[in-house]
């Protein structure tokens, strides 16, 4: 699926949703099913310091794709982490540099991706595109 | 007219918590669909009816320039301004007015001692004292200013409730300890740490000692003579005043001796391409056009808590305090950061299994706004072993209410995360 469709997908999703508590608790629910990243790989050169919550992500490269993995210590922060690496991980490194980001607005979550939330989601963000540009200029 | 003319704001005996918080309009707010719970206090408060007009009644009634003019408005402003500095005075016992020097707020306050008292007292192999719980900023500016002049800086430590070290604090005294600076109550923990003893033990060996009032000024009567503490820092922002403009106490004689800290307009008698000469006190640390409306309705902020009464406040405060402890602690999983039984305001505490931004994020998604995180104090989580604490505090307007929802929205938060 292209990155577009993945978004669209998860925006039909979250639109079951009636309220925040049950679209929390999805959020939550997929941040607990996916133990990312060992604790032991859990190095400093992952980490992505936010002033809140912490991330850790993992770039791997084959045949000009890029596989994301990547973790957080808090939970919330670790499902919109997987909702990311649903969209981006295994796309092709051109369309992840360019690609629009449209579904975190759509689903009401845009909060999470503000500077001042310091929860290390956008940085990630920033640093998933970067390897992307970084694969390109290859 | 000036602010001061307007109706007085009601005398309150005993302590009338809905008229408090009639004087509040944002306390009416709601968050998500939700009435606001704001207990993030510690950040800053909120500003009375009172301070909001005054800033108001600045713009349309005084604006102009201080200090300069000869005009009417500017001479309106001029006073205004002044009087703001009187009631400083007043409000924390000062013997001369040319002690307050109004700054932007604590950081300014901080950083204007560390730089101008660092150039004229400290040396190579001197050391400055500070303790573990300080806020970032009363750790950087001193940090600076030892590795300029090669000075080291001494950190007295806290034990598992949050309380100083005193034996640890006496082994440090010692004739190479050119200043004290730590804070009267911790930010973080909540602690109050016994001022009048650190003040003493460090005069009894030659050092001046500052206060970091950020957390104190708003919550119990300070007296900076009865303490005989050097300097003073706080800021408006955090007792029901405006943002950007704080308050430097320093006593008559160390501000003497320090050089300026900035140079530009107000700070200097006469200037020549050879040679400047500086004003006097308070100017002479006060360069340049400062946040006069600010500066002029903190004086607000100052007469609303003296018609309510900072001893009612601290009264009301700590039953709502006590209140608050005992409930939280009835939450499962819960542990309190900081257990001193001198205590002020602000509690931190963690829900066993939970991050604090996720308990923080359905926090807010309630109307319940919270802090979390490491409070900028980073040195004092990493002493604790902890990422963050959530961190609620209270104000005078709070209620019990506040506290349960507080103590709701935790254990709902708690539900959906473990
Ligand atoms: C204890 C303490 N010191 C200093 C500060 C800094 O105050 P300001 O940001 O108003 O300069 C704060 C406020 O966060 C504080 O709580």
């Amino acid at each position: 699926m292209t990155i577009n469709e993945i978004q669209d997908e998860l925006i039909a999703d979250f639109a079951f949703f009636e309220d925040w508590m049950e679209k929390y608790e999805y959020i939550i629910q997929l941040g607990k099913e996916l133990p990312l990243i060992e604790e032991s790989k859990k190095s400093d050169d992952l980490l992505i310091k936010g002033c809140q919550s912490r991330v850790w992500l993992l770039a791997e490269e084959k045949d000009g794709r890029i596989y994301f993995t990547a973790d957080s210590d808090a939970i919330i922060t670790k499902g919109l982490v997987s909702l990311m690496v649903k969209v981006l991980s295994g796309q092709l490194a051109e369309d992840i540099a360019t690609a629009d980001l449209y579904f975190i607005d759509k689903i009401g979550l845009k909060d999470h991706l503000s500077p001042t939330r310091a929860n290390g989601l956008l940085a990630m963000v920033k640093q998933m595109r970067l390897f992307a540009l970084a694969l390109q200029a290859k | 007219m000036l602010y001061t003319k307007q109706k007085k704001v009601k005398v309150l005996t005993p302590y009338d918590i809905a008229a408090v918080r009639a004087d509040f309009p944002l306390l009416r707010t709601t968050v998500n669909g939700k009435p606001l719970i704001y207990l993030d206090n510690g950040a800053t408060t909120q500003k009375p009816r009172f301070v909001i007009d005054a800033i108001q009644q600045y713009y349309t009634l005084q604006n102009s320039n201080i200090h300069r003019g000869v005009h009417h408005l500017s001479q309106l402003a001029t006073d205004a301004y002044e009087v703001t500095r009187n009631k400083l005075k007043d409000f924390i016992h000062a013997e001369h007015g040319h002690e307050i020097i109004l700054t932007a707020g604590t950081t300014h306050s901080i950083n204007l001692v560390s730089t101008c008292f660092g150039k004229a007292f400290v040396k190579e192999g001197d050391e400055v004292i500070i303790s573990a719980m300080e806020h970032h900023s009363n750790i950087v500016p001193w940090q600076m200013m030892c590795e300029e002049r090669g000075a080291k800086l001494k950190v007295v430590p806290i034990d598992d409730d949050g309380v100083l070290d005193m034996d640890a604090y006496a082994r440090l005294l010692n004739d190479r300890v050119k200043l004290v600076s730590m804070t009267y109550v911790s930010n973080t923990l909540g602690t109050i740490n016994p001022v009048q003893q650190i003040i003493q033990m460090a005069h009894e060996n030659g050092s001046p000692v500052l206060l970091d009032a950020a957390q104190a000024v708003q919550h119990m009567a300070i007296d900076v003579q009865a303490l005989d503490v050097d300097f003073l820092a706080f800021s408006g922002h955090k007792m029901y005043g405006p943002t950007g403009v704080g308050v430097l106490y320093g006593k008559e004689k160390w501000l003497n001796a320090m050089p300026p800290y900035q140079g530009g307009g107000d700070m200097i008698k006469d200037v020549t391409f050879e040679k400047t000469t500086y004003n006097d006190l308070p100017f002479k640390f006060e360069a340049g056009t400062p946040n006069i409306e600010a500066g002029i309705c903190l004086g607000a902020s100052i007469d609303y808590i003296n018609q309510i009464g900072l001893d009612h406040i601290a009264e009301y405060e700590a039953e709502l305090l006590h209140y608050a402890l005992e409930a939280l602690a009835e939450i499962e999983g819960i542990r309190f950061i900081g257990k001193a039984r001198e205590r002020s305001s602000v509690i931190s505490f963690l829900i066993e299994g939970t991050h604090p931004y996720d308990v923080g994020v359905i926090l807010d998604k309630l109307g319940i706004a919270v802090r979390t995180g490491h409070h900028c104090t980073q040195p004092l989580m990493d002493r604790f072993g902890i990422p963050g604490t959530v961190r609620a505090s209270i104000a005078m307007y709070n209620t019990q209410e506040d506290i349960d929802g507080l103590v709701a929205g935790v254990k709902r938060a708690a539900r959906m995360l473990l």
